[in-house]
């Protein structure tokens, strides 16, 4: 008797901690963030993706995030629990996740799955990404046409391609205007953390950079170039109260047309697995407003955005050698998507060291 | 160079602040593992009062009482409800990533002057040493100011001797009359004031902006500091100071070009903290001398 009592009082405690739903809508869709939304950089920006599509689908949705979700067994745990939960649709948003999503996507093949950054597909898993090089090429241009001192300071985060890839990339729209300019490189062996990027910043501005880029997620970098008078660059959002003098631009990763489309497509019942990786033409990477510059500066910037949205110009157009003379991309070739997506070199003018 | 121990400086402090607190309430005989999640309070609060009230002075009381507020949660639960110090510290520090990630929402994105920079006339700019050591701002002095306090408080006054009997032996603390409780609140709440600073000094001088978990970590070091020290005021100092140089020597010594792998550097601050708590432990006595030998032991009054 007491403990059909018990019982019935766990099955009424667990009725009233599920939430009411009032109307069913028609798809959830869950979200894995690997940093907290007030990061104001790689998981804000994914967050603004997700307000987007609620905005776009209203009550025919509805969403469900889960942040600062650790890469490894807690990620796998979180994607079954949102697998299990009715999702029909879940965007994995860090490349730590990509094998916990392939192993519950194979659990559930009813459940639609979109991995950030990945290279494993199946059957229901798409992987996504943008291409910020196209991104780096545009400021690069700016900083070598910006800088006086010729050096380039670049806070670095982890040396996995895609990072590689951005120095390269503005290292050689920036020799391309500038030959005379080098990149300093620092890794801050870490993608968030406020006060050594704000550290690297500065020792890369007491060596003489008098251009500021990172690839590290917070503002902290930007801010000490704004405190120390140096010009630098937003990273993933528009940064600009950070540095109102100092900010050329900013490189804004803006997955909204990409998740309302994604989303679209399962509303429709037209979802298939694929590969996405689109740039400045499909508004997945935009430039922040530029400000702070010539107008000179400003009319190239833009050009060069808007070459390379045409693809009339490849960032990665050869001749183009690595530091150690060897050539990598043959004249006038353009590299193909696998080269970049596992560039481990540096081109001529990039110092510093680069891990294995 | 100059700009290597200028910055050196800067990047101690938080962690000196942080260390100096723990030092004392560990002393105290109590093992508050909760810095991390007072610092994060300290910071949130700091900025927050900051930004509202456009007083940086404001901004440090406020960052300071809120770690105060966070150390005193612990004492009830640790102290008077006699909960276990180390899971009771390990739920404060988790308590406070989450706590200040609420409290800052409305603060993601926006930013902050930095805390004024004092400046003596003449000398901050004449000589390369002025440079390094005149021209920080207020929190840089304080730090050092505590701990020098902090130093001569447990070494040379009546109520110094009090608190670091009570954390070698409450028993006997007891037996003479003191206070045991009373004196590991005051100590604790010390720490979690010292800890407070330590965060608002992240939100307000070193990157002055709100981000969630900004601390990133520094307070677990400012905890492995105090080990690191052997329980002694000044040996937190060149601790922090240590620990911070080589934190640097990652950035400029890839700026310099050093030959050496920057992830060899990145690691550099651990290896050199795991070798200077080998080459202190040699010495059993020196290390059990300074030991609270009471650290983390609950303790209930029995007449």
């Amino acid at each position: 008797m007491i403990r059909k009592l018990a019982l019935a009082a766990v099955a009424m405690l667990m009725a009233a901690a599920t939430p009411m739903m009032g109307q069913a809508a028609e798809l959830k869709v869950g979200f894995v963030y690997v940093g907290p939304i007030g990061d104001f950089g790689w998981t804000y920006q994914h967050d603004q993706g997700r307000l987007a599509i609620e905005k776009e689908f209203g009550d025919r949705i509805e969403t469900t995030f889960v942040e600062s979700v650790p890469e490894g067994p807690d990620a796998e745990r979180v994607i079954r629990q949102l697998a299990a939960s009715g999702h029909g649709l879940i965007f994995t948003t860090s490349f730590g996740y990509m094998d916990p999503t392939l192993k519950i996507a194979k659990m559930f093949p009813d459940v639609k799955f979109e991995h950030a950054t990945g290279y494993k597909r199946s059957d229901n898993v798409s992987t996504y990404s943008a291409r910020f090089y196209e991104g780096r090429a545009v400021i690069g241009t700016i900083a070598g046409m910006m800088t006086k001192t010729n050096k380039i300071g670049y806070i670095a985060s982890v040396p996995i391609p895609e990072v590689v890839r951005g120095i390269n990339a503005a290292t050689l729209a920036a020799r391309k205007v500038n030959p005379d300019v080098t990149t300093q490189v620092i890794w801050v062996n870490s993608w968030y953390d406020p006060g050594k990027e704000a550290d690297a910043a500065k020792a890369l501005m007491s060596n003489g950079a008098d251009i500021i880029m990172q690839h590290t997620d917070s503002p902290a970098g930007l801010q000490a170039a704004e405190n120390a008078g140096v010009f630098a660059f937003g990273q993933a959002s528009d940064m600009i109260q950070f540095a109102p003098t100092k900010q050329l631009t900013a490189i804004i990763d803006d997955w909204a047309p990409y998740y309302v489309e994604r989303t679209r497509a399962v509303l429709d019942g037209a979802w298939a697995s694929q590969d996405s990786w689109k740039g400045i033409a499909a508004g997945e990477v935009v430039m922040a407003p530029y400000t702070n510059m010539p107008d000179d500066v400003k009319a190239a910037a833009e050009k060069v955005a808007a070459d390379v949205a045409s693809g009339a110009v490849h960032p990665f157009t050869g001749p183009i050698k690595d530091r150690d003379g060897t050539e990598r991309i043959a004249a006038d070739a353009v590299a193909d998507d696998g080269m970049m997506l596992g560039m481990d070199w540096f081109v001529e003018g990039v110092e510093g060291d680069l891990p294995k | 160079m100059e700009n290597f121990f200028f910055q050196m400086i800067i990047a101690a402090t938080p962690l000196l602040l942080a260390a100096i607190g723990e030092l004392v309430t560990e002393r105290s005989g109590v093992l508050n593992l909760g810095v991390e999640g007072m610092m994060l309070m300290g910071a949130v609060s700091a900025f927050a009062v900051a930004n509202s009230t456009g007083s940086s002075t404001l901004g440090i009381v406020a960052g300071a009482g809120a770690g105060l507020l966070m150390a005193l949660i612990f004492c009830v639960i640790a102290l008077s409800l006699l909960a276990n110090q180390a899971a009771t510290g390990l739920a404060l520090t988790i308590f406070g990533i989450g706590a200040s990630g609420l409290i800052g929402q409305g603060f993601v994105g926006v930013a902050l002057e930095p805390l004024a920079k004092l400046s003596v006339p003449f000398l901050s700019d004449a000589t390369m040493l002025g440079r390094i050591l005149l021209g920080h701002d207020v929190m840089v002095y304080l730090a050092l100011a505590l701990a020098a306090g902090v130093a001569w408080f447990l070494y040379s006054t009546r109520g110094g001797l009090a608190l670091r009997a009570v954390g070698d032996n409450h028993d006997s603390g007891h037996a003479l009359g003191y206070n045991v409780i009373g004196i590991r609140y005051l100590a604790t709440m010390f720490g979690g004031a010292c800890a407070g600073l330590g965060g608002a000094y992240l939100s307000l001088a070193y990157t002055p902006m709100w981000a969630e978990n900004m601390t990133a970590g520094r307070g677990w070091i400012a905890l492995a500091l105090v080990v690191f020290a052997t329980w002694r005021p000044w040996r937190v100092v060149a601790g922090a100071y240590l620990f911070a140089a080589v934190t640097q020597l990652q950035f400029y010594g890839q700026d310099w070009g050093l030959p050496v792998a920057s992830q060899f550097l990145a690691m550099a601050p651990y290896v050199a903290t795991i070798l200077a708590l080998v080459i202190i432990s040699r010495d059993v006595n020196l290390t059990k001398a300074n030991a609270p030998a009471c650290i983390g032991r609950p303790f209930r009054a029995e007449r």
